[in-house]
């Protein structure tokens, strides 16, 4: 029987390894996957409280990441597309240079 | 025999988030994260929550990857394929990253406030939990959700009206 602990653990470590691809990536593309790495395991935390804690609530809380995160992908791809359309680069230290 | 799935489970989705990030090829990122993705789905089965596990199935691996995969092809990735995984200047970045993960773990496994087995399962687990699951959803929470539907056909717009080509 697995432990609450065993699963926050296991959200964390999937936490630190997106929060590495974000700061050591530089391909666009892999830092948002890297984002969506960490928006899930958060999702892992929050459904583990729930069924632990006998409370529906971290589970309604983690369908609302889920949809917000639905949103951001498409927004940030959308960016990404307009982006790459201007200015054909997927590396993020060139899209730091962006005036107006 | 729940233990030896969580176990495996965990260990292929801690090895395919690390695949996404080393990876040098976009496409492969992509295809470890969907993997990843599924684990975790098949975890929120674990633990008594299938309709979780289908939604991640649903939008995360039917919708938000295959929108991934869809604009990685559009793109040009050869160039991106040929850059070094690590480009110096990362050791600071290390350091946060094991300060980061040392604290979180001394925070997780240090605290004696988790309950240490499961207190009462039943009401999230049990015989018509899901309809307790909707009517919470629709009850208590129907503005969130509202708002949330919102937000949703928001980001429909926005990404059409970002997307869209100068010409038309």
């Amino acid at each position: 029987m697995a432990t609450l602990s065993m699963y926050l653990v296991l959200g964390a470590a999937l936490f630190i390894i997106g929060v590495a691809g974000i700061l050591l990536r530089r391909n666009v593309l892999i830092v948002l996957m890297s984002l969506e790495l960490m928006l899930n395991s958060v999702n892992v935390n929050l459904v583990a409280f729930s069924s632990f804690l006998g409370d529906f609530r971290g589970q309604i809380v983690a369908i609302f990441v889920i949809a917000i995160t639905a949103c951001e992908v498409a927004i940030a791809l959308g960016i990404l597309v307009a982006l790459i359309r201007n200015n054909a680069t997927l590396d993020v230290v060139d899209i730091t240079i962006m005036k107006g | 025999m729940e233990f030896g799935f969580f176990l495996f489970f965990a260990a292929i989705s801690i090895a395919s988030a690390l695949l996404v990030i080393i990876a040098k090829n976009p496409i492969h990122s992509a295809l470890a994260l969907m993997v990843c993705l599924v684990q975790v789905a098949a975890l929120f089965i674990l633990l008594g929550s299938p309709f979780l596990a289908a939604i991640q199935i649903f939008v995360y691996v039917g919708a938000v990857m295959v929108l991934f995969l869809f604009v990685i092809m559009m793109l040009d990735v050869r160039e991106a394929a040929r850059v070094r995984f690590l480009q110096g200047g990362t050791f600071p970045t290390l350091v946060v990253l094991v300060l980061l993960g040392a604290e979180m773990l001394i925070l997780l496994l240090g605290s004696e406030r988790f309950p240490v087995s499961a207190t009462d399962m039943e009401v999230v687990r049990g015989e018509g939990a899901l309809e307790r699951l909707s009517t919470t959803l629709f009850t208590d929470y129907l503005f969130p959700f509202e708002v949330a539907s919102v937000i949703l056909l928001v980001a429909l717009v926005g990404a059409i009206v970002l997307a869209r080509s100068k010409a038309d």
